[in-house]
């Protein structure tokens, strides 16, 4: 495997074996020294055209922890403000020796684009509405740990709630889940679904009362306000009322229901009860996870290098 | 071991002929009771003595290498770990990181007196990133090396302290360790 674009570059056991992987680095993560040697004079690039908080320090973690060199370029201070275009510019930082590009964009395919221009490994840290590989990947291992399904997820029951539309996590999630056995349902107001979802290996709904406490996950998706320009709700409040978590959804949740979240979480929207009283909240393991699937990305593209003979 | 037993796929590919059998099952037995002892002996008791067995081959070795001290000293407990030194190896492309074959260090191994245990003792370099993996977890007082087989052909200066079998091979023969015994062969 040379790049990570999309969830599809992986089949089920090609995600699987990353898990495996990322079992080693939930391991070196636990150590008192959490770092080896293992990508020692690798250099990565973070270029993130979007706002992160979250995905791109998880990045720049992983490759520190694997003693990779990190360099991430902020486009709000970089020579793109003068106009250089997005190929100067990656031909720019390729020239200063680069073994991965890890690429956040708002237009959709900018990964595959920048992949003809280059010989490093490119990793898609979200495009546009598109794909988010690694939060997939971390999801997959967030429900494999905290549910104990290391050879897959056939027969488990997973919602998908709220703006599908603008969701790349849901995109790639959708793709993962089904990949491994799981049985997906989307729930969303129709304005808030693709315009098509013919292919999408799922069931959709608009009832999540009818789904609450029935499904082993419970997966929701935050309110994109920034992508949203045209009045798809009537109101983030009615919102709240048919597809947030309130408090009378979360107390017909099962113990076991785990809930998750990729954040940044819009509270009293989405979900209007504190996560951390939920017995099956696993957001913040989401997010060490995070760290440990992204070092296996990193390890994977990067760490199998040519046979010495 | 019979011929068609241990002709099986190695992971690198190819196929694995055994042309002689070094060690037998008795033989191992006797070699991890005579190690046993000698790791008492020579640390003058058990006080702060940690088994750890590299992934994968030195795992089991380090398991019958605790139950043989637990019978030669009942009273003491000592931690028996597992360590994988994958990702601190320079050889990456030559051994893939096998899945399943994760670090398990049972104790604090800052003063404390490690013996690593493998099976096969070759040109040094797994031995090497396990000293430098075992950094991670602490600094020990001291670390000592405890292996089935030296076979030579060593490529950095690392000797082992306590030898099952010390094995004169040639460079491109390949030789194989498990409970059932001690294999020579070649590949094809």
């Amino acid at each position: 495997m040379k790049h990570l674009r999309s969830i599809e570059e992986l089949d089920a056991a090609g995600i699987l074996s990353l898990l495996e992987l990322t079992d080693h680095m939930v391991e070196i993560n636990a150590r008192p020294i959490p770092k080896v040697p293992a990508l020692r004079g690798k250099n990565v690039v973070n270029i993130f055209f979007e706002d992160s908080t979250r995905t791109r320090l998880s990045f720049e973690t992983a490759a520190k922890r694997l003693s990779a060199d990190v360099m991430t370029f902020s486009v709000g201070t970089s020579s793109v403000n003068k106009g250089e275009s997005l190929r100067d510019t990656i031909e720019t930082v390729q020239a200063m020796g680069v073994d991965a590009f890890v690429i956040r964009h708002k237009s959709s395919g900018v990964p595959w684009q920048i992949s003809n221009w280059t010989d490093a490994s490119v990793i898609n840290a979200g495009d546009g509405w598109h794909q988010h590989p690694t939060q997939a990947l971390l999801d997959c291992y967030t429900i494999r740990q905290a549910l104990g399904r290391k050879g897959g997820f056939e027969g488990l029951r997973i919602a998908i709630v709220g703006d599908i539309k603008h969701s790349r996590v849901a995109r790639s999630d959708v793709q993962a889940f089904a990949a491994l056995g799981a049985h997906v349902t989307l729930v969303a107001p129709p304005t808030l679904l693709p315009p098509s979802i013919a292919g999408w290996p799922v069931e959709t709904s608009q009832d999540l009362d009818s789904l609450v406490g029935k499904v082993d996950v419970l997966y929701l998706l935050r309110m994109q306000r920034e992508r949203m320009s045209e009045a798809l709700i009537p109101s983030l409040r009615e919102y709240t009322d048919r597809f947030g978590l309130t408090a009378d959804r979360a107390r017909r949740l099962g113990d076991s229901t785990l809930v998750m979240h990729p954040g940044p979480m819009n509270r009293g929207v989405e979900i209007a009860v504190d996560p951390s009283e939920l017995p099956g909240n696993v957001i913040i393991q989401q997010v060490a996870n995070g760290v440990a699937v992204r070092m296996a990305v990193l390890f994977q593209l990067l760490g199998q290098g040519d046979s010495l003979a | 071991m019979s011929q068609t037993n241990a002709a099986s796929a190695p992971p690198d590919g190819g196929v694995f002929h055994v042309r002689s059998t070094v060690l037998s099952a008795d033989d191992i037995r006797r070699a991890i009771t005579r190690i046993a002892h000698e790791i008492i002996e020579h640390n003058r008791g058990l006080d702060g003595v940690v088994i750890v067995g590299l992934q994968r081959g030195g795992t089991w070795i380090a398991n019958r290498l605790g139950e043989a001290i637990a019978t030669i000293e009942p009273l003491a407990n000592v931690p028996v770990g597992s360590l994988d030194a994958s990702f601190h190896r320079d050889d990456f492309g030559l051994r893939p990181v096998v899945p399943g074959s994760v670090s398990d260090i049972p104790a604090h191994l800052d003063g404390a007196t490690v013996v690593l245990v493998d099976d096969v003792l070759f040109t040094g370099r797994t031995v090497r990133a396990a000293l430098e993996a075992l950094n991670d977890y602490g600094r020990p007082r001291s670390v000592q090396l405890a292996v089935i087989v030296d076979r030579g052909h060593r490529e950095l200066p690392i000797r082992p302290d306590y030898v099952g079998k010390n094995l004169p091979t040639r460079r491109d023969e390949d030789v194989r360790v498990s409970p059932e015994g001690v294999v020579i062969g070649d590949h094809s």
